[in-house]
């Protein structure tokens, strides 16, 4: 009996101590791939079944609750702005000349016939809050150890019930990410690659989203530049910026 | 009259060709006006029957946030009835998901219906032979456009009550073939317990399905659309049809009656001496103009009675093989089976016959108004007044 008592108090500790590990390494991620404020430049590769197509933007983002995009190309796209603050979104098509709310079910509409939904973007609460988290084991990708956590939901409307991270055990960035339905069944995968030291944190610069459920490539998401905690207007916040 | 009706019938027979044609003309019209009436008075009584036999049955009610035509209301419009107020009413419940048959994605509705149900036609109770661990009905439509049979298995993806995704494989247990394609196209049926398993919102309904003892009364949160609201667009769809085809008639009949009205002006030109006759032997010049404009009206007596000869088999035939005009107007959202049953009825040839008379009458009337104004000696003579 003693040695059983033991023996789960060991286990209890090891699980315990998993967790920690777990949460000491996504708050490190956290503190790697989030900042107070940035702009980015990027490019948005979505490949279709003959051929692909390049989304070019620049986005402003303060926390996790507010961020600006404006497309700048292509031709078709550009002038599309979309603004976030908390869990309202809007968009601005120049086109119509109108901006509409999207709420509801239209957040889970594929962003730009990407491998991304609205919703996907809209997440803004940190990975801690909504999932438990514990370190599963280690494996080496592309000759970088890295952690294998296991995430699993612990409030109810998580849009994942559960994800796996690959974070990279000296860089502490993630490096491969599957997300999982309340089946079990994989859903999404994202993969990070081109990581680079910028402003002293180690970031990846080229992100590849995968829905897992249909035929494609996927989505990549490449960083063109990239500034941290950088300085944004108030006002870029805010619905007249879209018309502007 | 009856002296009007024998000269008239020897004046027409004895005219020869020139009465067969118009004869012909007329019979056209009203073959072809009889014929596409029982086209869409078909398409009518089976549009209304098979939407009452396998999706409104004697009408629905709404949960308040759902709008069939808006796909973004489907995902939170969904509720439980009072207690007691289910009496009569089988619920529905669907939710918006995603089907990938052979990798390609394909946005669905799941409906959840009970197994027991009697109200519609769908013959969802065969689900209980399954055992699979979810098994579906689809119906044809779906079944081609998805390329799945039955025994397929196709991966689902739905969201549960709190929106986290869920994701299994659902096996085909059974394709149904249905005419109508708004419980067909785009979407999967199941038992209700299952969907509701599967999604957590037990003992909720995005609408019920109202049997024939139902009463409607109001409910809050709910509202009832009855079976003449929910075809209302089919009506107008119909409706617009008709209307659209009386233009076609109109230019038939039009054809049709400048042919009678050629021939009575030609004949009141060419027929002065025996108008004069007519006259000089007592008759009124009102009953000369009865005996030309009697002779205009039998032109459709007669296109009636050769329509009739001619048109009859092809009625017959129709009304009871069909018409098959295949999957052509699926894609355009109209209610429409693939085969047309038309529906022939005596006041359809009746009121057809009557347009026809009336209008040949009125046309044959108007050039013989100038024997009113005739003057009998010079009409003897061969002279116009």
């Amino acid at each position: 009996m003693k040695h059983l008592m033991a023996l789960l108090f060991a286990l209890l500790t090891v699980t315990q101590i998993q967790a920690q590990d777990a949460i000491a390494i996504l708050n490190k991620v956290d503190e790697n791939m989030n900042s107070n404020s940035n702009t980015t430049k990027s490019d948005m590769v979505i490949y279709g079944r003959r051929n692909s197509r390049t989304v070019t933007s620049i986005g402003y983002a303060e926390g996790k609750n507010k961020s600006f995009s404006e497309y700048l190309a292509p031709e078709r796209e550009k002038g599309t702005k979309m603004l976030k603050i908390e869990g309202y979104l809007w968009v601005y098509s120049p086109s119509t000349d109108r901006t509409i709310q999207l709420s509801g079910h239209m957040l889970k509409q594929s962003l730009m016939g990407s491998d991304l939904s609205y919703e996907d973007i809209m997440e803004n609460r940190k990975l801690i809050d909504m999932y438990n988290a514990e370190v599963v084991g280690d494996e080496t990708i592309d000759g970088r150890k890295t952690w294998v956590l296991q995430l699993k939901a612990k409030v109810d409307d998580a849009t994942y019930d559960s994800r796996k991270l690959w974070v990279d055990a000296e860089r502490y960035v993630p490096l491969k990410e599957e997300l999982y339905a309340k089946s079990g069944q994989l859903l999404k995968k994202t993969v990070m690659s081109d990581i680079k030291q910028i402003d002293g944190r180690w970031y990846p610069t080229k992100m590849n989203y995968k829905d897992m459920l249909k035929d494609g490539k996927g989505t990549d998401f490449i960083v063109l530049e990239i500034n941290f905690d950088a300085e944004i207007p108030d006002y870029i916040f805010s619905k007249a910026s879209l018309k502007k | 009259m009856k002296m009007a009706l024998q000269m008239a019938f020897k004046n027409l027979i004895g005219a020869g060709l020139r009465t067969w044609l118009n004869v012909s003309v007329l019979s056209f019209c009203f073959i072809v006006i009889v014929f596409y009436n029982g086209f869409l008075n078909g398409w009518q009584k089976q549009g209304r029957l098979d939407a009452m036999n396998w999706e409104f049955a004697q009408g629905q009610l709404y949960h308040a946030d759902y709008d069939p035509y808006d796909v973004f209301t489907i995902q939170d419009a969904h509720g439980s009835l009072p207690e007691g107020e289910s009496q009569h009413l089988t619920p529905v419940l669907i939710q918006q998901a995603t089907l990938y048959p052979n990798g390609r994605m394909n946005p669905i509705l799941i409906k959840g219906i009970p197994l027991d149900q009697k109200v519609i036609n769908l013959p969802i109770d065969l689900l209980a032979k399954s055992t699979a661990d979810i098994p579906v009905f689809i119906g044809k439509r779906m079944a081609e456009s998805a390329k799945l049979s039955e025994g397929d298995q196709v991966l689902l993806r739905w969201r549960d009550q709190y929106g986290t995704y869920d994701a299994a494989n659902i096996t085909i247990a059974g394709i149904f073939d249905t005419e109508v394609a708004t419980i067909d196209q785009g979407q999967i049926w199941l038992t209700l317990d299952k969907l509701w398993k599967m999604t957590g919102l037990t003992d909720e309904a995005t609408l019920y399905i109202a049997d024939s003892q139902y009463q409607p009364q109001p409910i809050s949160g709910w509202n009832f659309q009855s079976l003449n609201s929910l075809l209302k667009d089919f009506e107008s769809a119909v409706q617009a049809e008709r209307i659209g085809s009386m233009v076609i008639y109109l230019v038939l009949l039009g054809i049709g009656l400048l042919a009678i009205f050629d021939t009575q002006v030609l004949s009141v030109f060419r027929r002065q001496r025996e108008i004069g006759t007519y006259i000089a032997l007592g008759m009124t010049k009102n009953q000369v103009l009865k005996i030309f404009t009697v002779e205009g009206g039998m032109y459709s007596i007669f296109a009636g009675i050769v329509g009739m000869v001619i048109g009859a088999p092809l009625f017959y035939y129709t009304a009871t093989q069909g018409i098959n005009i295949g999957s052509s107007a699926e894609g355009m959202g109209v209610r429409m089976a693939n085969i047309i049953y038309p529906a022939f009825g005596p006041g359809l040839v009746t009121g057809t016959l009557l347009v026809l008379v009336f209008s040949a009458k009125l046309v044959s009337f108007l050039p013989a108004r100038k024997i009113s104004k005739m003057n009998p000696v010079n009409a003897l003579k061969g002279k116009l007044s």
